[in-house]
């Protein structure tokens, strides 16, 4: 699925990143925690193909990442739905349509895939703001319109990074929800946080393992939760 | 993707793919006018170009296989000297008849300078004889030389000084037509391309956002060929247009106007512009795909 193998990741002549192996298996949980700065987004950038490692070697669904060309990037990325920080949706397309865009862009938006899409926002409860456009969702509403768009190729691994960190402890609770409900269909979720409450609430859940990254490396944080 | 499946969904459209792409209002207006402004310039450098192609051919037809002979001998010696030239032109090859104009004729020809009451039997003009030539043409070089020695007073002018520049005149005018059709063309894959790009770089976040959710580079290019190749078509049929009902506007081709009243088109000549929203088309789809291609992997 996702495996690093002693990768090490150079920017403007510094290390950000050295010595990293990974494997993410099928259907497993994962937080990534780390100070302000380690390099959390920078690993997830990594593990979906924006970034190429400068040692090493990163496979993703069983490729070298050095070894695709853009569209092998593109389809990758059909397989991994990503959450980002700040969620990044087209300002001038309604919510709908922003989560269904991976399907436009498939050409895969076929009127079952429509009633999905209604399901799919009800779920992540904002079938009421379908038609609004994403500057006028709140923080919570972004981060969950973002997860809906994520997850609407039905990929098998679902990144995120730092989802909770503009959403209040209640919105983060039915975001972990989400992605807890998700695992449970068998995706394979890896969470970047710095926040150690939404890790230790996520124990009453699903089964996690969580890595540090500290000085450059990958640890295993702890024990399963 | 292959080219005919791009220009096929060119024209067939995806009206989701298409609002991928924010409305650009000023890039969508640069284009349209850019276009319509060159395909009306097209139109008037291509009407040039079919008429200059029109004179030159004209001057050619009438003047390439016709001559004149002038007879300069006194009163006494003129009948016996052009009875002299047309037995010489007669028996030279190349040639398919030789006639002395009558009297009428040449007052005819004197006419317009002195008036249709010229007493020409008693005025020492020349006699002209006019020459047609067959397919094959004649020894100018050597009929010259045949007549110097057995008549005299002739001299033979076979149009050469007159035609060669006429032609060579409105063969140029012809080619500048055509050079300033390329120009236009260029210009116009120049604007478009440049159009493009700006839309390319204002969008660069949007293209961003597309290839995290997988979008392929085909994908994203084409939400852009399509759009702009859509506008230089409409600019281009809008000009075009605009330009055939000036053409037609313009005053009918008569002799007094020579070759400023003949500028307009002419029977197949009107279905040439009709060629350039289409050629348009394809430039605007050449120039956009260029650049989206070249931005595209820029931004990879």
């Amino acid at each position: 699925m996702i495996e690093l193998d002693n990768i090490a990741y150079t920017y403007g002549g510094g290390e950000l990143l050295s010595e990293i192996s990974l494997k993410l298996a099928p259907g497993s949980f994962h937080f990534l925690t780390g100070p302000s700065g380690a390099g959390k987004t920078t690993f997830l950038k990594l593990c979906y193909g924006v970034l190429t490692p400068t040692a090493g070697r990163a496979m993703l669904f069983g490729q070298d990442v050095r070894e695709m060309d853009r569209d092998d990037h593109a389809l990758t990325r059909r397989r991994i739905g990503v959450v980002h920080q700040d969620c990044q949706f087209l300002n001038h397309l309604p919510v709908a349509d922003n989560v269904a865009l991976p399907l436009t862009v498939s050409g895969r938006d076929t009127l079952d895939q429509v009633a999905n899409l209604k399901e799919l926002l009800s779920w992540v409860g904002l079938g009421h703001r379908a038609g609004a456009l994403p500057p006028e969702l709140s923080g919570g509403e972004r981060q969950r319109a973002a997860l809906a768009r994520a997850v609407i190729m039905s990929p098998e691994v679902v990144l995120a990074d730092e989802p909770t960190g503009n959403v209040d402890w209640e919105m983060s609770q039915r975001l972990l929800q989400l992605l807890v409900e998700l695992n449970r269909m068998g995706k394979t979720i890896l969470i970047a946080t710095h926040d150690m409450n939404l890790i230790r609430a996520a124990k009453h859940h699903v089964q996690a393992r969580v890595l540090r990254i500290s000085n450059r490396k990958l640890q295993l944080a702890g024990a399963d939760l | 993707m292959s080219l005919k499946a791009s220009i096929s969904t060119i024209f067939m459209g995806d009206s989701q793919a298409d609002r991928v792409v924010p409305p650009t209002g000023f890039t969508a207006r640069l284009t349209l006018f850019a276009a319509a402004t060159m395909a009306f310039l097209t139109v008037f450098a291509l009407a040039l170009s079919l008429a200059s192609g029109r004179l030159a051919a004209r001057w050619g037809d009438e003047l390439a296989q016709s001559s004149t002979l002038r007879i300069s001998a006194p009163a006494e010696q003129m009948e016996a000297q052009t009875e002299a030239a047309l037995t010489v032109l007669q028996s030279t090859p190349g040639i398919a008849s030789a006639r002395a104009l009558s009297d009428d004729e040449q007052r005819a020809l004197l006419a317009p300078w002195f008036g249709p009451d010229l007493p020409v039997d008693g005025l020492p003009i020349p006699q002209l004889i006019e020459i047609l030539e067959d397919d094959e043409g004649y020894d100018a070089a050597g009929l010259r030389l045949r007549l110097q020695a057995e008549v005299p007073g002739a001299v033979l002018d076979d149009h050469t000084r007159w035609r060669k520049p006429l032609e060579r005149a409105a063969g140029r005018l012809r080619l500048l037509g055509w050079v300033a059709i390329l120009l236009i063309t260029a210009t116009t894959g120049v604007m478009i391309t440049l159009a493009a790009n700006a839309a390319l770089a204002a969008n660069s976040q949007v293209i961003a956002v597309l290839r995290l959710i997988g979008a392929r580079d085909t994908y994203i290019a084409r939400a852009f060929v399509r759009r702009f190749t859509l506008r230089a078509l409409l600019g281009a049929t809008i000009g075009a247009g605009l330009g055939m009902l000036a053409m037609l506007l313009l005053p009918a081709a008569q002799d007094e106007g020579g070759f400023l009243t003949g500028l307009g088109f002419s029977g197949f000549g009107w279905v040439l512009p009709l060629i350039i929203p289409p050629l348009t088309g394809a430039v605007a789809f050449a120039a956009t795909g260029a650049a989206a291609r070249r931005v595209l992997a820029e931004l990879a």
